[in-house]
């Protein structure tokens, strides 16, 4: 049945193409925009730093020696006393931290997760031009769930992964891994097209830039 | 393999009467109704006018835009021209990743895929993603026969489904409805919710998810969309704002993800074009909060279960038409609905279809046919457009969907055989070729202001019909006495050319500096002497039209016209 | 130059004004302006209407009309006559035309110019010479803005007018509602957009709204007139054609 509906809608696109040929055989893509760009670090550090906060991310810069510091400031200032954080994070992120640290192994159910204050994850890239942020499960990100369910994500980027557009930073990216693009926290725009922040995804996002990392 | 036995056949449209492609009345008598509401033309006003600014700022910041637009469009008729290739493809990488593509050749197959799957698994819940390819099938009222619960997640597809309602735009299913009517929703329809809710958008999306938290939590099957397949590498991805798209894509134990068979798209490389088409098109955003993209099934992290199904649905026959087929390039980011006029005033109910708005007005009758013969409202809808062509220009793969709604209507009234319409369309032609017949035409025209037509102030205000909707509410100008070429031919046009003409010598005498530009003083006496060529004879006329009446000489010229014509 | 002036049948049967201020307008800045008598229409409205058989003729007829190599240009004082000549006719003559036609047809596209472009672009002029001393605002019709891509050369043509109070028009580049058989086949949906554009045209406190087409004109001018605005439609020939010597007269109903 299913082997049938394949070789009827195959032959089906085939049969279209024969009556309605394409005028040209082959169709060159012209790939005119942006690509590679590069700016110095200062610049996508406040174009990245720009972006996120117009998305009504929360947006702090340290040095890798302050991270710990900086991390534990944020959690405290938002009443986080329980924190989850993916497998292989950087312990040492969390030394300042005096709540409570609990490791994903993969196994915390979900309704577990939503009661976590909330979350801390590295990030793969970032992309300065747009305020977007690219996570794609490695150990120090962790699993789509773990960033996703907590109500609040502290998410750690350093300035070395901040690329200035959209194609330099899916150009590092590796597509076979489940891959999550977050732009602010979650929002809509369903109610007369009137942006509002906070809905299903973490509420407040926290983003700690490493400016010598 | 693709060797044909025999001719190609036409590929079918979706079937009649299946799923939600056609409405019951045509685009006139639904929007003569929409039009009433007063209600939605305020919430449709104010919602599309702060949508085109948001989208004129952030697709006015990117230098490489059109640049950006060439190659989305590229790559879509890339796409096009090798669809079986790329789609068997991303079949194989995306079972070779631990997926399973199903293939539906309408929208009732991929409902009885779906529903089957989703018993397998033994749930009757189902959470789903906003989708217009299950939209455009009807699935959840087939899950519901089949005794399955979906549950709409996204804010504005919650909207419509608690109120019992239709979607009328792509992107904001629900942006016919206000703030107060979603309250009074919400009020009616969410078990416990908070009485003292107001009617702030904030607590209104807090609402819904305090609403779907459990749902998430605790159901086992989700169903998506997809914005984009990648051949390439089986990658899938959604492109959403709320979170609910990501707790649909991530929680659940199996997914099951309905996509077009137009959605995929050769490389993964593309996503950077459309990544940036997308959002700044959509929303108006530089990008949408959250974009999911997964490859199959990945352990630890994620559906264990993932169902890929394809449809056709009317693709293939859309696909099969030279022009038409250019509305499969559509990535659905509801652009053109925002800046239609059209859309802004009668809203998306009035196009009956899941695909409103102007790209809705050329992609439905593709995919379900417009049967023009029997009075199918989807033969209405090419027509509702005043193509101004402001949709063309937002568009980000430069659909043309003027040209679109044009060739259409063409196809529409070659189905329709003869009607009083042709027939008139043919009277007008025939009188227009013939321009002895056209001047007579002309003339009775201006007769007829003669006899009193319009009366003292020289104004119609009642039409018969068909124009009686024109004249409801608008005055005609009755037909001027003399046309422009009978005053031309007359001795006061003559005269008047002549003056122009004359100031115009002296105009380029003065402007001449070196003798480098020829003669032009010659213009006076194309007016006056009339030995020019064939196709200056109205300064032949002059004489005529002197010693005659300026309606005399329109007949005089379309008679000395015909004689240096033969 | 030497131009071929296409009256168009709106233009010279509904609305002969703006068609001889075009005629008069060219001749004074020192062109040849030439009539082809044959002319009738360009098949515009068959064509958006979805009858592409029927015009055969009519886009024939246009280019037989105007194919003459000693016509330089052809100007039409409609963007969407001009955007059909540019557009359309091609699209009919592929279909049901022979390759004369085609070919005929190719020819006189590419030397045909709504006026304001002709004017700015080929003739390369903006104070062409007009004196109106009224309160206008401009409404930039959809094909002369989206299909022709005139951009504001009509609006420099009208900076550079002595003595007008030109005002913006708010959301100009809304459509009025017209779209030819639109306004008859979705009456309702057209009247809604010209009811919102008549109130933009109010708001500005003009005397006279001007746009470069008679049709879209017809449709504005004839809600205006029906609300007994006192605000009229004016062609935009009808104001660069105006002078101190010649000034523009009242000479068709108020519409």
């Amino acid at each position: 049945m299913t082997a049938t509906a394949r070789d009827t809608v195959l032959g089906r696109i085939r049969d279209a193409l024969a009556l309605a040929p394409a005028p040209a055989p082959a169709t060159t893509v012209p790939r005119a925009y942006r690509t590679g760009r590069t700016l110095p670090d200062a610049e996508r550090l406040a174009l990245l730093t720009d972006r996120l906060t117009d998305y009504k991310a929360q947006v702090h810069t340290c040095t890798r020696e302050r991270t710990a510091e900086v991390i534990a400031g944020v959690l405290r200032e938002r009443g986080a006393h329980r924190v989850g954080v993916p497998a292989q994070l950087d312990e040492r992120w969390l030394d300042a931290y005096d709540g409570e640290v609990l490791t994903d192994s993969g196994d915390i159910p979900a309704p577990a997760l939503g009661e976590l204050d909330g979350v801390v994850t590295a990030s793969a890239v970032s992309c300065a031009e747009t305020g977007t942020i690219f996570l794609d499960g490695s150990p120090d990100q962790g699993r789509r769930a773990l960033s996703l369910v907590p109500d609040l994500h502290v998410c750690v980027v350093d300035l070395s992964s901040v690329v200035v557009g959209v194609p330099e930073a899916v150009a590092r990216l590796v597509p076979e891994r489940p891959t999550t693009l977050i732009s602010g926290p979650s929002a809509t725009s369903d109610i007369e097209l009137e942006r509002v922040e906070g809905v299903h995804g973490p509420r407040t996002l926290a983003v700690v830039i490493r400016t010598d990392a | 393999m693709s060797t044909f036995l025999g001719m190609p056949a036409t590929p079918p449209r979706s079937p009649y009467g299946t799923g939600n492609l056609r409405g019951e009345r045509t685009f006139p008598q639904a929007a003569h109704d929409e039009l009433r509401n007063e209600q939605l033309r305020r919430n449709l006003g104010r919602a599309t006018h702060t949508i085109r600014a948001k989208r004129i700022a952030v697709t006015g910041e990117l230098p490489d835009w059109e640049e950006l637009r060439d190659a989305g469009a590229a790559i879509k008729t890339d796409t096009m021209n090798r669809l079986p290739e790329l789609l068997e493809r991303l079949e194989r990488k995306v079972t070779e990743r631990g997926g399973t593509v199903h293939w539906a050749r309408d929208g009732v197959e991929a409902n009885e895929i779906v529903t089957r799957l989703v018993r397998a698994t033994g749930s009757s819940d189902v959470i789903k993603v906003k989708s217009m390819a299950t939209q455009e099938t009807g699935l959840n009222e087939h899950l519901e026969s089949a005794g399955i619960t979906p549950y709409e997640t996204d804010l504005a597809e919650l909207i419509v489904q608690l109120a019992h309602d239709r979607p009328s735009h792509i992107l904001v299913p629900a942006i016919h409805r206000n703030r107060d009517e979603i309250r009074q929703i919400f009020l009616d329809h969410i078990p416990g919710v908070d009485p003292g809710l107001d009617n702030v958008p904030a607590h209104l999306a807090a609402a819904a998810r305090a609403y779907l938290r459990e749902k998430f939590m605790t159901t086992r099957v989700a169903v998506s969309g997809a914005n984009f397949g990648i051949a390439e590498t089986g990658t899938l991805s959604v492109v959403e704002s709320e979170g609910n798209g990501r707790m649909c894509l991530t929680l659940p134990d199996t997914l099951i993800t309905v996509m077009g068979i137009e959605k995929v798209l050769p490389r993964y490389q593309d996503l950077e074009v459309f990544l940036q088409l997308l959002p700044r098109s959509s929303t108006g955003e530089r990008m949408n909060p959250y974009t999911s993209m997964w490859t199959g099934v990945t352990p630890g992290d994620g559906p264990q279960d993932f169902h890929l199904v394809l449809l056709d649905n009317g693709r293939t026959a859309a696909l099969a038409d030279r022009i038409g087929r250019e509305a499969l390039d559509c990535i659905r980011c509801s652009a053109c609905l925002n800046v239609c006029p059209v859309y802004e005033r009668a809203g998306g109910h009035a196009y009956g279809s899941t695909y409103p708005g102007p790209i809705g007005a050329v992609l439905t009758p593709q995919l379900a046919g417009m049967h023009a013969a029997k009075d199918d409202p989807n033969s209405s809808l090419p027509y509702a457009s005043s193509l101004c062509g402001a949709c063309f220009d937002a568009c980000p793969v430069k659909i043309d969907i003027p040209s679109l709604l044009v060739e259409l209507r063409h196809q529409n009234t070659e189905q329709a055989g003869t009607t009083a319409e042709k027939l008139a369309m043919k009277a007008a032609a025939t009188v227009m070729r013939n321009p002895k017949l056209y001047t007579a035409v002309q003339k009775a025209a201006s007769l007829s202001r003669a006899v009193g037509v319009g009366g003292r102030d020289r104004t119609i205000s009642r039409l018969p019909a068909p124009l009686d909707g024109w004249s409801d509410s608008r005055d005609t100008a009755a037909p001027p006495t003399r046309s422009f070429r009978s005053w031309l031919a007359s001795a006061e046009g003559a005269a008047t050319m002549r003056a122009a003409a004359e100031e115009g010598a002296r105009r380029t005498a003065d402007d001449r500096t070196g003798g480098e530009r020829t003669a032009d003083n010659r213009t006076a006496d194309d007016w006056t002497s009339g030995d020019r060529t064939a196709d200056n004879r109205t300064g032949g006329e002059r004489t005529d039209a002197e010693r005659t009446d300026g309606d005399r000489t329109a007949d005089d010229l379309t008679e000395g016209d015909h004689q240096e014509g033969q | 130059m030497r131009i071929g002036l296409f009256a168009t049948c709106l233009g010279d049967t509904l609305f002969p004004e703006a068609v001889k201020s075009t005629a008069v307008l060219l001749a004074r800045l020192g062109h040849d302006v030439v009539f082809p008598p044959g002319q009738t229409c360009c098949g515009q409205m068959h064509v958006n209407t979805g009858y592409q058989r029927e015009p055969v003729p009519l886009v024939r007829n246009f280019a037989e009309q105007f194919g003459d190599a000693s016509i330089d240009a052809v100007v039409m004082p409609s963007g969407s006559c001009a955007g059909s000549v540019r557009h359309q006719h091609e699209i009919v003559a592929e279909r049901y035309g022979d390759a004369a036609l085609r070919a005929q047809v190719a020819t006189v596209k590419a030397k045909t110019y709504e006026l304001s472009e002709l004017l700015v672009d080929v003739l390369g002029v903006t104070e062409v010479g007009a004196h109106f001393p009224h309160r206008v605002t401009y409404h930039p019709t959809c094909h002369s803005l989206r299909m022709l891509r005139v951009g504001d050369k009509p609006l420099r043509l009208l900076r550079a007018v002595e003595a007008i109070d030109l005002v913006e028009l708010p959301e100009a580049d809304a459509c009025c509602g017209f779209g030819g058989t639109f306004a008859v086949k979705n009456a309702d949906t057209s009247t809604a957009m010209l009811q919102d554009k008549m109130r933009n045209v109010l708001s500005t406190g003009a005397e006279m709204c001007t746009a470069g087409d008679s049709s879209c004109l017809m449709h504005i001018g004839g809600g205006l007139s029906r609300i007994r605005s006192g605000t009229r439609t004016l062609h935009l020939a009808q104001i660069l054609g105006s002078t101190r010597t010649a000034p523009f007269a009242l000479t068709e109903a108020a519409r």
